[in-house]
């Protein structure tokens, strides 16, 4: 027996959409699977995981709240991955930009602010910095492999750890909160250097505004400008993008740098926006499950707003899960995991016609 | 009634490989229909056709890499299925492909250890040596592929064949990458095969070796057999007649006047990109408007490197390396010698000169969005794209099956004339075109010869880069020849000939003007 | 430092390199085949789960590393499928397994975090394992890293003295020309795989049965990809592996010492240091060897027959 793929020379539109939903749909089925073998019912799991957050107030703010960074940084990874650079730091470039952001709002901690402007220049200037300090720090990898040809699947990944231990040090270390009780966290930001919330009293800030402006100007840089054009010819072709007179080395530069700000803008809002001060740990693994959100969502910012949703889903519920039916957290991790496998499978049935041959007789 | 081997005396012995009714289709295309073919023992048998005739496909299945979707192969009278291509191996069927089934990275010994049953090194180091005496095959076992020129790298493809003893071979264009003295060196070697009571089935649009060659011919059109001849009692023109089915229309020279000097090159020398690239060395060429200047080569000696350079792919140190219409661009990038009035069309149709999964109107955003006016402001747009795309596609002729359809959907003679079309149609002051023809069809090729000779005619300078000698004879006024990345200066194309050429082509220079370098050994510099 | 107490460092050292060792040795061979596996972290920390959980229960070692070996090829199994079978880009089918592994190995683990047992077995000769200076370090290993040294000989003779490792060799080179000359190249890229998915498991067992013989998630802490960066570190060659593992345990070594003896620098940044010394070695090796690459040059690239 053997299997044959047939490149499919005009796959339907449908597919692209149907496929992720299979994907998922056979996701949960496996999901299930493992559920009942932890000696849960696969049902209330269900329900529990993606019925309930979708029932409450508070929980919809937190999915909206959840999915924020999510589909924020997966933008970004849709600029590198969609030009065939594996940018697969996001992880850290988060966990600098929120560092950078997080410095200023500790820098102005307490002050007067005197002048015209007062405190209100903070928050701005934080989020710049967020996006700075990610873009910066999504460089390195960049600059390596421009100037050197260092691969940059290794480089940004070793910088993950690295921005890991260098948040660790400064939360335990010179900007742990000497009134803390020893505790390895900041001082909480002040107001000035918090992020707005949209309703009062609510969790749902204004960065989830923010990450949907995002959204949109990235599916109009795809679709309508030379820029999203470059980015597809040099993930598709390099050697036509070389004949069309692309730089490839001054792209690779802008979608890291493009890339890396927004997972740093997905980092200073975290910590001004969601957490409120610095700990020694920002981030639930955002920037790797957006490598997920970006496959999900077919590497398309409109797309990506979807994924993040569901995979956002999966943190709410998870920990619901976690209460309700004492499901540890790693089904959600090991959910995810699956999750991809099973998009990457999908995305097959809309490349090939796959076709299972029978051993030729004899 | 199988023969054995060695016994002449069975009278009518049935054909060494007999085809009958043979059909291959891939989902609803019909590559191969209801074919009928027979090679006898001791014959060399041509297998004619165009691009995308079917002769691959048949050939593929003789040699066990496809399997057919209908009929049967007899091997000396037995029906056999040959599920693998070591099962036609072991049967006696040996393979020359077009493309070079070989190793860059491996040594020559290990390329032909390969498809051999495990012996020691020594001995088989030991049975190459002997091929080198039998057939004049001179190859060096320890040799990494990636050192070694066209012509030596088909030495290997032929003895890792004949080391297997083959009683019938079958070789896919073996001279399309040769000079004309390398394809009869390869002629002598066949005819001590054919001596040696071995068959040949010759795949080659060569008409003229053909006929040097073959006792008989088959030839394909759409996948079926339309006839069968003597090659010798044809003429190339008649052959290619049964190929086409159609007389090709007879491309027609212009005859402008030649004018002012419109693109240059002088002194171009750049360091070599790669490990396995050449480097160019002083390249110096002149191309008036009107005129046509061909570049012959064997495959491999500078060509993508001096294309590379000729675009802006690749910038030259000295801004006064280049010249358009008389002044420097040298330091200028392909977009900036577009803007300049220059158009390029690399070799490679699919991702080079265009991006295979995309439409028609985004390849061509491709190479005109400096010039046309596919894109403003860093916008891209879209509806102009797509109306001078539909221009292309009209004024050339491209077969398309959908309105704006990939790149990868389009046969390789109709993707040529688009991409060709899409240069042209801007009426280019300068165009440098690689291989214009490779794998397209002999109608297409036709059109876009003529497009070409027609650009020429209304006063631009036309660059052709090619393999293939009887196209430069029929398009260009002068001719140079690159080897090793040096460039021969130009001579007048009616005061040259092939055999010239083809020495030049293989480095050994006949009587330079003095001053000149003499490469002397067809070796490169790695 | 007395020479026991270097011999007591050196073993350290042997120990640190193992996994690493093992995992790029797998690696590379699937590298060699032209399949490049960015799930070996995944299928390292699944390894040291199932390992540790399958020794724990059966009380053996050895049924532990070989639970470890067989889940990493499982694991293996599934990203060929992916890559070699159905032709999904290689990176993010990597990715895939190293999120997935990382996930599930702590499901699997989850029952096992906090249990201790004894650790792995060491070699024990009399007369020469209690030799002075040299004799724990050569005669008195654990058996995994004379297993190691075992398969890089093995690995290193078959690559490149047998007919299995010239296929190996050409599908990594072409596999257009393989494929044309009757070289089954999917098979012998799964089997690549396999292999290496294999030794990564090897690699993880080792962690949680050896190294430190204990379960903690994410254990590996990136030792899958410090892995990866010793296979181009090594320029593909086995023997040289071993010599940046080597490279690669000092670091780690020096590190746990620099804390042992508090040097005035912060924990953090000594346990910073294998990854930039990571980082590091990609950047020296890309300024040694700027004309060109030794890599297989079909790595990374889907074979899809043409029908």
């Amino acid at each position: 027996m053997r299997i044959e793929l047939q490149p499919r020379l005009n796959p339907p539109r449908w597919l692209g959409f149907a496929a992720p939903v299979a994907a998922v749909a056979v996701a949960l089925l496996i999901g299930g699977v493992i559920v009942a073998n932890l000696g849960k019912s696969p049902l209330d799991a269900f329900l529990v995981y993606f019925v309930d957050p979708l029932t409450q107030d508070w929980s919809l703010e937190a999915l909206a709240v959840k999915a924020s960074p999510l589909v924020l940084i997966a933008t970004g990874l849709c600029f590198c991955f969609r030009a065939n650079l594996w940018n697969i730091g996001a992880e850290g470039q988060f966990v600098a930009g929120g560092a950078c952001g997080g410095a200023l709002a500790l820098a102005t901690h307490g002050a007067d602010h005197a002048g015209p402007l007062g405190g209100s220049w903070i928050l701005p200037a934080m989020l710049l910095l967020g996006i700075l300090g990610g873009a910066a720090y999504a460089l390195i990898p960049a600059v390596l492999r421009v100037a050197l040809g260092v691969n940059e699947i290794l480089s940004s990944l070793m910088l993950v750890y690295v921005a890991g231990l260098g948040l660790d040090y400064l939360v335990r270390g010179p900007w742990r909160d000497p009134a803390g009780f020893n505790f390895p966290v900041s001082v909480n930001f002040d107001p000035d250097a918090t992020l707005p919330t949209l309703i009062d009293g609510a969790s749902l800030h204004a960065g989830v505004l923010v990450t949907l402006l995002v959204v949109v100007g990235a599916a109009l840089v795809f679709s309508r400008t030379m820029f999203g054009y470059e980015i597809r010819c040099v993930g598709a072709a390099p050697r036509a993008a070389r004949f069309a007179g692309f730089d490839e080395k001054r792209l690779t530069l802008l979608v890291f740098a493009l890339s890396g700000g927004l997972a740093g803008l997905a980092g200073v809002m975290e910590v001004s926006g969601q957490i409120g001060q610095l700990q020694p740990s920002i981030s639930p693994g955002y920037g790797f499950t957006a490598i997920i959100v970006a496959y999900l969502g077919r590497l398309q910012p409109m797309g990506v707003l979807v994924a993040g949703l569901v995979l956002a889903l999966t943190y709410v519920g998870g920990e619901g899960a976690q209460i309700a039916l004492k499901l540890p957290l790693d089904v959600t991790k090991a959910f995810q995991g699956i999750l991809l496998v099973c998009v990457l499978g999908a995305d097959v049935v809309t490349r090939y016609r796959v076709r299972i041959v029978g051993r030729v007789m004899a | 009634m199988a023969s054995l081997p060695g016994s002449p005396s069975v009278r009518t012995p049935a054909p060494l490989v007999a085809i009958r009714g043979l059909s291959k289709s891939f989902g609803p295309v019909h590559a191969n229909r209801n074919i009928d073919l027979d090679v006898l023992a001791g014959e060399n048998h041509a297998l004619l056709g165009e691009n995308g005739a079917g002769k691959s496909t048949l050939v593929k299945m003789l040699y066990g890499l496809l399997q057919p979707s209908a009929g049967e192969i007899l091997w000396q009278g037995r029906p056999v299925v040959l599920g693998s291509p070591e099962a036609a191996r072991a049967l006696g069927i040996g393979m020359v492909f077009q493309h070079f089934s070989l190793f860059e990275n491996l040594t020559v010994s290990e390329n032909i250890a390969l498809v051999l049953p495990p012996e020691r090194q020594s001995r088989l180091d030991a049975r190459i040596g002997g091929l080198s005496e039998r057939y004049g095959l001179k190859l060096e076992p320890a040799r990494p592929v990636w050192s070694l020129s066209a012509g030596e790298r088909q030495r290997i493809e032929i003895a890792r064949v004949l080391l297997q003893d083959p009683k019938l071979m079958i070789l896919d264009e073996p001279t399309s990458v040769l000079t004309p003295q390398e394809s009869e060196s390869l002629f002598a070697i066949l005819d001590r095969l054919k001596a040696e009571g071995r068959a040949l089935l010759y795949i080659s649009h060569r008409l003229d070796d053909v006929r040097r060659l073959c006792d008989r011919a088959t030839v394909l059109r759409a996948g079926r057999v339309v006839g069968t001849c003597d090659p010798r009692a044809e003429t190339a023109r008649s052959m290619a007649a049964q190929m086409v089915g159609a007389q090709i229309a007879e491309v027609s020279s212009r005859g402008g006047a030649v004018g002012a000097e419109r693109f240059a090159a002088d002194d171009l020398s750049l360091p070599a990109p790669g490990l396995h690239a050449t480097a160019l060395r002083g390249i110096h060429l002149s191309v008036r408007g009107g005129e046509v200047l061909g570049i012959a080569g064997v495959a491999g000696n500078g060509q993508d490197e001096l294309f590379a350079a000729l675009s802006g792919e690749r910038l030259a140190s000295d801004a006064g390396a280049i010249r358009i219409d008389g002044r420097p661009a040298g330091r200028d990038g392909i977009t900036a010698r577009r803007r300049r009035g220059a158009a390029f069309v690399p070799e490679e149709r699919n991702g080079h000169a265009a991006v295979p999964g995309f439409a028609l109107s985004d390849n061509l955003v491709l190479s005109r969005h400096a010039t046309g006016e596919v894109s403003r402001g860093g916008f891209l747009r879209g509806a102009a794209a797509r109306a001078i795309a539909r221009e292309v596609v009209e004024t050339f002729d491209v077969r398309a099956g959908a309105p704006d359809p990939a790149a990868r959907t389009l046969s390789g003679g109709n993707l040529q004339k688009f991409v060709v079309g899409r240069e042209i149609l801007r009426e280019p002051g300068v165009l440098v075109i690689n291989q214009p023809t490779w794998g397209v069809d002999a109608l297409a090729g036709a059109a876009i010869h003529q497009a070409i000779l027609d650009l020429a005619g209304r006063g631009s300078a036309v660059v052709v880069i090619s393999q293939d000698l009887d196209e430069l004879f029929r398009l260009c006024d002068r001719l140079c020849v690159i080897h090793d990345g040096t460039l021969s200066p130009a001579t007048a194309t009616a005061e040259t000939d092939r055999d010239d050429v083809g020495l030049r082509m293989a480095g050994t220079v006949p009587s330079p003007p003095a001053g000149t370098e003499v490469a002397s050994a067809p070796v490169h510099a790695h | 430092m007395n020479p026991d107490m270097i011999q007591l460092v050196l073993v350290g050292v042997v120990t640190a390199a193992t996994p690493l060792f093992l995992a790029a040795l797998g690696e590379l061979v699937a590298e060699r085949a032209g399949v490049l596996n960015l799930g070996v972290e995944g299928m390292m920390v699944m390894g040291a789960a199932s390992g540790f959980a399958a020794a724990y229960l059966t009380g053996s070692t050895l049924i532990g590393a070989l639970v470890g070996t067989a889940v990493g090829a499982l694991m293996a199994l599934l990203f060929g499928l992916l890559t070699v079978v159905f032709a999904v880009s290689q990176v993010a089918a990597g990715l895939a397994l190293t999120i997935f592994g990382l996930g599930l190995s702590g499901l699997v683990g989850s029952a096992f975090v906090g249990l201790k047992r004894d650790a792995a077995p060491h070699l024990a000769i009399p007369g020469l394992t209690h030799l002075p200076v040299v004799g724990r370090l050569v005669f008195g290993e654990d058996y995994f890293v004379y297993a190691a040294l075992l398969l890089a000989l093995a690995v290193s003779h078959g690559l490149r003295r047998t007919r299995a490792g010239l296929v190996l060799r050409a599908v990594g080179d072409n596999h257009g020309s393989a494929h044309a000359l009757g070289v089954p190249v999917r098979s012998v890229r799964l089997l690549a795989v396999l292999f290496g998915g294999a030794c990564a498991g090897l690699g993880g067992a080792y962690l949680s049965l050896s190294y430190t013989p204990f379960w903690s998630p994410e254990m590996t802490a990136g030792r899958g990809w410090i892995a990866l960066a010793l296979v181009v570190f090594a320029s593909w060659r086995p023997w040289r592996a071993l010599g940046g593992a080597l490279l690669f345990g000092g670091a780690t070594v020096l590190q746990l010492q620099a804390q042992a003896f508090g040097i005035g620098l912060p924990g953090q940044f000594m346990s910073a240091v294998p990854y930039l010394v990571t980082l590091l070695a990609l950047v020296a090796l890309s300024l040694r060897r700027r004309a060109g690459s030794v890599a297989p040059a079909m790595l990374g690239t889907a074979f899809v027959p043409d029908r």
